[in-house]
């Protein structure tokens, strides 16, 4: 059997304040990583700054992705600030 | 290549390695970043470094590939430290063999630049006042944006 779900994860400071570092979710038939984002933004508390905060930047299976890419079954899905290294 | 590590690094053996780089190399650029003591907030006694694990390497990969593609890179090393970091610690280094040092400079410096803007690190101060998510600059992303012309 295919593997039916989503792999989510947060890093930095999105990872500490929404308390998760990483999510399993059912994959939904024609989703995108922005509906997939409202979906968690809707879950209110500090989530409600996925879509109403500061900029997410969003990852697919490792490649840096736009609201309007697709999410498939099986991929992981990232959802980070804009990046600080160097 | 590319190595993510919590370990500090001797940029001496690291520059031996690219003078060994063959008998056409005639320059050799590098940069070393370090943790100073202020950024976002003052008086900072440390960094702590994250990043995302697999994605870093691959993006990492993908800017030294460019940078061959745009100039002559005949060596290039990239080394970023994560985890905990105390003030003047080195954060990362990036070093460039070519025959020239036009595109020696230019290679190393885009290679910072771009991985600024693109890789996935994230920078947190500690200070005795707490801590701080480092949040990213507009001069960076403008850097970035310069190569891209």
């Amino acid at each position: 059997m295919t593997n039916q779900t989503l792999t989510v994860r947060f890093f930095a400071r999105l990872r500490e304040e929404l308390g998760t570092e990483q999510l399993t979710l059912p994959a939904e038939k024609d989703q995108t990583a922005g509906d997939l984002l409202a979906e968690l933004a809707s879950r209110g508390g500090p989530w409600a700054q996925l879509q109403s905060g500061q900029p997410v930047m969003i990852a697919i299976n490792q490649a840096m992705a736009k609201p309007a890419t697709p999410v498939r079954a099986g991929d992981e899905v990232a959802f980070f600030p804009p990046v600080t290294g160097g | 290549m590319i190595s993510i590590q919590s370990e500090d690094f001797d940029s001496s053996v690291e520059y031996s390695a690219l003078r060994d780089s063959g008998a056409g190399t005639g320059a050799i650029a590098t940069f070393t970043g370090l943790v100073r003591d202020n950024g976002d907030t003052q008086d900072v006694s440390g960094l702590f470094l994250e990043h995302y694990p697999g994605m870093t390497e691959q993006v990492i990969a993908g800017l030294i590939d460019e940078a061959s593609r745009r100039w002559d890179v005949r060596k290039a090393r990239v080394i970023h430290r994560v985890g905990r970091l105390l003030l003047q610690e080195q954060i990362v280094f990036v070093g460039v063999c070519s025959a020239h040092r036009g595109d020696a400079f230019a290679a190393c410096e885009f290679i910072m630049d771009a991985l600024k803007t693109s890789a996935p690190f994230w920078k947190k101060e500690l200070s005795e006042a707490g801590e701080h998510w480092v949040e990213q600059k507009a001069s960076d992303v403008a850097r970035g944006e310069v190569w891209k012309t």
